[in-house]
């Protein structure tokens, strides 16, 4: 399982814009790269992320080699009920991660 | 100035090495590496990637400000950010953030979908160069436009063609 560490804030009023960070760790090999003797190593990327608001989808990313190795992302949402968020990483290989938070609304 | 006595290797010479290595069929492993590396995404295969995505609709300037560092040194994890203007409501907000590049060795570099909710249209995220060139961010309107800024890179050291 690979790690994956994701800030998203405990606590926030009613309709606040709040920023949400994920980062996870993932070779992303790019499937252009040669050893020295010519072989290509095959490509193993991450290829969907997806973040939910209690269910909803708030966010979205489509990956390609050309994204860093540990994907990174940052993005906002405006907080309007306590509940939980979930980020499903899915790629290559059968490469599949989850995490939640839950967060907090007054 | 005295003349140097010994070939010194440049780049003619390294050149015509290679050409009679591969007209005698001799290829050294350092050659063999550059003709098996895979053909760069060019300036053309952008914009068919950029049309795929825009289609017939015009694409215009502004709104979206790209973020990315003008020279960076390592083409590995180059960080990026668009922030495009809106008013992020229901009527008026930006559906998607597509990221593009010259040359890569696929024009794509992502393509983020956000919607009303997300309050701020701002998104950022780590990415790969493997040369110096231009990068394209594209952001899509709720109402159907499409808004563009570019950035040149410098890049010292080049992602994605490196061995083991």
């Amino acid at each position: 399982m690979a790690r994956a560490l994701v800030n998203v804030p405990a606590n926030a009023k009613r309709g606040d814009i709040i920023e949400i960070k994920t980062l996870i760790q993932h070779e992303m090999e790019s499937g252009f790269r040669v050893d020295n003797m010519g072989k290509v190593f095959p490509r193993d990327i991450i290829t969907d992320f997806v973040c939910k608001y209690n269910g909803e989808e708030i966010f979205r990313a489509e990956l390609f080699p050309a994204i860093a190795a540990n994907p990174f992302f940052t993005f906002f949402t405006r907080a309007t009920e306590s509940g939980t968020i979930i980020f499903e990483w899915s790629g290559d290989n059968g490469f599949s991660a989850t995490e939640s938070r839950d967060i907090t609304v007054e | 100035m005295i003349p140097p006595m010994v070939p010194q290797p440049t780049r003619r010479r390294f050149l015509a090495g290679a050409a009679t290595a591969a007209a005698t069929g001799i290829a050294s492993p350092q050659f063999l590496l550059l003709t098996t590396r895979p053909a760069a995404a060019t300036p053309d295969s952008m914009r068919q990637a950029i049309k795929n995505v825009v289609g017939e609709a015009r694409l215009q300037k502004g709104r979206v400000k790209l973020d990315i560092p003008a020279l960076v040194e390592s083409g590995n994890v180059v960080s990026l950010a668009v922030s495009v203007e809106s008013p992020m409501t229901a009527s008026d907000h930006v559906k998607a953030i597509h990221v593009f590049n010259e040359r890569n060795p696929q024009p794509n570099v992502v393509g983020m979908r956000l919607g009303p909710r997300a309050g701020r249209a701002t998104v950022s995220t780590r990415i790969r160069l493997a040369d110096s060139q231009t990068v394209t961010a594209i952001a899509e309107l709720s109402d159907g436009s499409f808004w563009s800024d570019s950035m040149q890179v410098i890049v010292t050291l080049p992602a994605c063609l490196e061995t083991l």
